[in-house]
């Protein structure tokens, strides 16, 4: 098997918190805590959780938009977590990002045309003349018409400016892009168009995608692998397969029952059997002991405060069927008592 | 004959701006049935957010007014109604909670004075002890814990999901009719939203109340709704009970939005269907059916304007063709 087009390993960032009148450090957001995952070429890792769980911030860090306190991020087997200068800038032709609001990602005093011709000239790539023909071809991939060009964003409809950042994104032709909430903003009929856009994209580049979302059920239809995040840690990662149709880890299950099924024949029976977590998610800046989703977890012994489970490599069941197995693992003391728990009832 | 808790008549809204006029709710019309959720579906623009502010008499002035149909509850038009009896009915009859609860709650004043303070002016609870007492029992029953703790607090303190709850407890303060549900959810995460689609529903069956639940979200429409109304572009274009509308879909529009939902069962990264284009401008409608140039069904029929028509006994439909398509 190939090496993975991106590794992380440990990563982890803290958020300082400042206070008094000093402003002294007085404690730190843990936002994301030794996360280590891989993605493939071609392939799209799906990262999930819920809001404050450091997935947006694992996605801004592989780009070094923001410093990694510790742990170490590989690009095509280069050690990319310390990169400066004009290294760096190199990199960011291989990674971009998409952002949930186009309109902020975009200079809205600058024509499309020029926030498109834009990374071409930092990079100092072509003539003027070459560059409006990448331009107009940029414009063409993404299913928008060459008049845009001497258009402004605000001209543009949600769907369309994003379909504008996806194209000033893929500009560079790179490896790898992360998806940061790039449809939530969206409606249905839209952000289905910009999810087949995607797909087509990736399939004709053999584009990596890391695809961050709340929806659940669009980050199944997007990802080969899934790892799902819960305060700052991985839980559980596997493929999409495996993770929609035999989660392991406890909190996988709790946010899986909780998707809303277009299927309202059946909502009673799904009713009983949903399991609805009790609480919000705690502080990010306490994160709790020993299993940080214990206090919330229907399953819960008394250890699990205590003891922190590490995440323990599993095999796919279904992995082999499709396509590589994929690395899976899961953060639970008890992970497996609980599945055959399940599998007994249904 | 069930009991119809609200009824919608013709109801049109219109916004006026600086150069135009747009309107943005156009004839619309319903019946919520006593004790059930009616579902309204729409994507942004789409008007049902506005349907819900002209209920509530909340439009903002002096840009929007309804002009044309009535909002009958129990028999009185509420759009006849003078300020002040209008906003005895607010709250006491008729509440609505919002999508963004910490816009919709006072930054600067503690939980309990909010809620309190609807409390004090719509019901006679008596001295403040039995106020509080109230409100103690109100943010119970919508499953804050604590509550004589959140009571002195302030809403930055809470979450977003409790903050929900706090402006569901406030709008139940009264024991309303009718609760307007604005994307209560949607900015909430989804282990949260369930809580609160559970919480609406229970308080629903415990109160026989009647709700009217707004959002973009077909998923949510299908875990809570009892009727559906599907509204494009200012208009119903079909309505229909919950498991009839999902089953039978009549309308294009609908069937696109249905189909263009990722779903869990799907094969993925398969192409998704769509519905080409984008809604249009509310000041640039196409002729006739306002979803024609969107739809690979229109012929030129589609030009002059399709009413809501019956299919069914209970499933209505706005579409020349609905007896035709494939």
């Amino acid at each position: 098997m190939s090496a993975p087009l991106l590794e992380v390993r440990g990563l982890t960032k803290h958020f300082p918190v400042r206070g008094g009148v000093l402003m002294r450090r007085v404690g730190s957001v843990h936002a994301v805590d030794d996360v280590s995952f891989s993605v493939n070429r071609g392939e799209t890792l799906g990262l999930v959780g819920e809001s404050g769980c450091g997935k947006s911030t694992v996605g801004k860090t592989l780009l070094r938009l923001l410093e990694p306190s510790a742990g170490s991020i590989f690009f095509e087997g280069t050690d990319i977590t310390h990169l400066a200068g004009t290294q760096l800038r190199a990199l960011r032709r291989e990674i971009q990002i998409v952002f949930q609001d186009p309109f902020e990602s975009l200079n809205a005093r600058h024509s499309v045309g020029r926030i498109l011709e834009e990374p071409f000239i930092v990079h100092r790539l072509g003539t003027a003349a070459e560059r409006r023909r990448w331009v107009a071809e940029l414009l063409d991939r993404v299913g928008l018409s060459s008049d845009a060009a001497q258009r402004y964003p605000h001209e543009f409809s949600g769907g369309q400016r994003q379909r504008i950042g996806i194209a000033r994104a893929i500009a560079l032709r790179p490896k790898l892009i992360v998806c940061d909430e790039a449809v939530s903003a969206l409606d249905v009929s839209i952000q289905s168009q910009v999810l087949n856009l995607l797909l087509t994209l990736q399939a004709e580049m053999n584009l990596a995608l890391i695809f961050i979302a709340h929806d659940l059920a669009v980050v199944k239809h997007m990802s080969d692998d899934v790892a799902v995040m819960y305060l700052g840690q991985i839980v559980e990662r596997a493929s999409a397969r495996q993770i929609y149709q035999r989660p392991r880890h406890p909190y996988t299950r709790a946010l899986l029952s909780a998707i809303p099924i277009a299927d309202p024949v059946n909502r009673d029976a799904r009713r009983r059997s949903r399991i609805v977590l009790q609480g919000d998610v705690p502080s990010p800046l306490v994160p709790p002991g020993g299993c940080r989703f214990h206090p919330r977890c229907a399953h819960a012994r008394p250890d699990c405060a205590t003891r922190t489970p590490v995440l323990e490599a599993v095999v796919d069941d279904f992995g082999a069927d499709v396509r590589a197995p994929s690395n899976g693992a899961v953060a639970c003391h008890y992970w497996r008592e609980i599945a055959a728990g399940y599998n007994s009832l249904s | 004959m069930n009991d119809v808790a609200l009824r919608v008549e013709t109801l049109a809204t219109e916004f006026v701006g600086d150069e135009t006029t747009v309107r943005v709710v156009d004839g619309v019309s319903f019946d919520l049935v006593a004790g059930t959720t009616l579902g309204v579906v729409g994507e942004s623009g789409c008007g049902k957010s506005v349907t819900a502010l002209s209920i509530m008499g909340l439009l903002p002035r002096p840009a929007g007014r309804v002009v044309q149909g009535r909002i009958l509850l129990n028999g009185v038009d509420l759009l006849q109604l003078p300020i002040d009896a209008m906003r005895k009915i607010r709250g006491r009859r008729i509440s609505m909670i919002f999508q963004e609860p910490m816009t919709a709650l006072n930054p600067v004043q503690r939980i309990g004075m909010q809620l309190m303070e609807v409390m004090r002016l719509h019901e006679d609870v008596g001295d403040a002890a039995a106020l509080r007492r109230r409100a103690v029992e109100l943010l119970t029953e919508v499953g804050i814990p604590a509550p004589e703790l959140r009571l002195d607090e302030y809403p930055h303190q809470l979450s977003g999901g409790m903050r929900q709850r706090v402006l569901i407890a406030i709008a139940l303060a009264c024991r309303p009719d009718v609760l307007i549900a604005d994307e209560p959810t949607t900015a909430l995460d989804v282990t949260i939203q369930a809580q609160v689609l559970e919480l609406i529903e229970r308080l629903r069956q415990q109160r026989g109340m009647s709700v009217i639940f707004i959002t973009h979200d077909l998923g949510v429409i299908a875990e809570i709704a009892d009727q559906v109304a599907v509204m494009y572009a200012g208009r119903i274009v079909e309505m229909a009970p919950v498991e009839e509308l999902f089953q039978r879909p009549l309308h294009p529009y609908t069937r696109g939005l249905l189909a263009s939902m990722p779903q869990l069962q799907q094969q993925p990264k398969s192409r998704l269907p769509t519905i080409p284009g984008m809604v249009p401008s509310l000041s640039a409608l196409p002729a006739g059916c306002r979803f024609s140039n969107r739809c690979a069904h229109a012929t030129a029929l589609c030009a002059t304007e399709p009413a809501l028509e019956q299919s069914s006994s209970d499933h209505r439909v706005a579409c020349h063709h609905w007896k035709t398509l494939p």
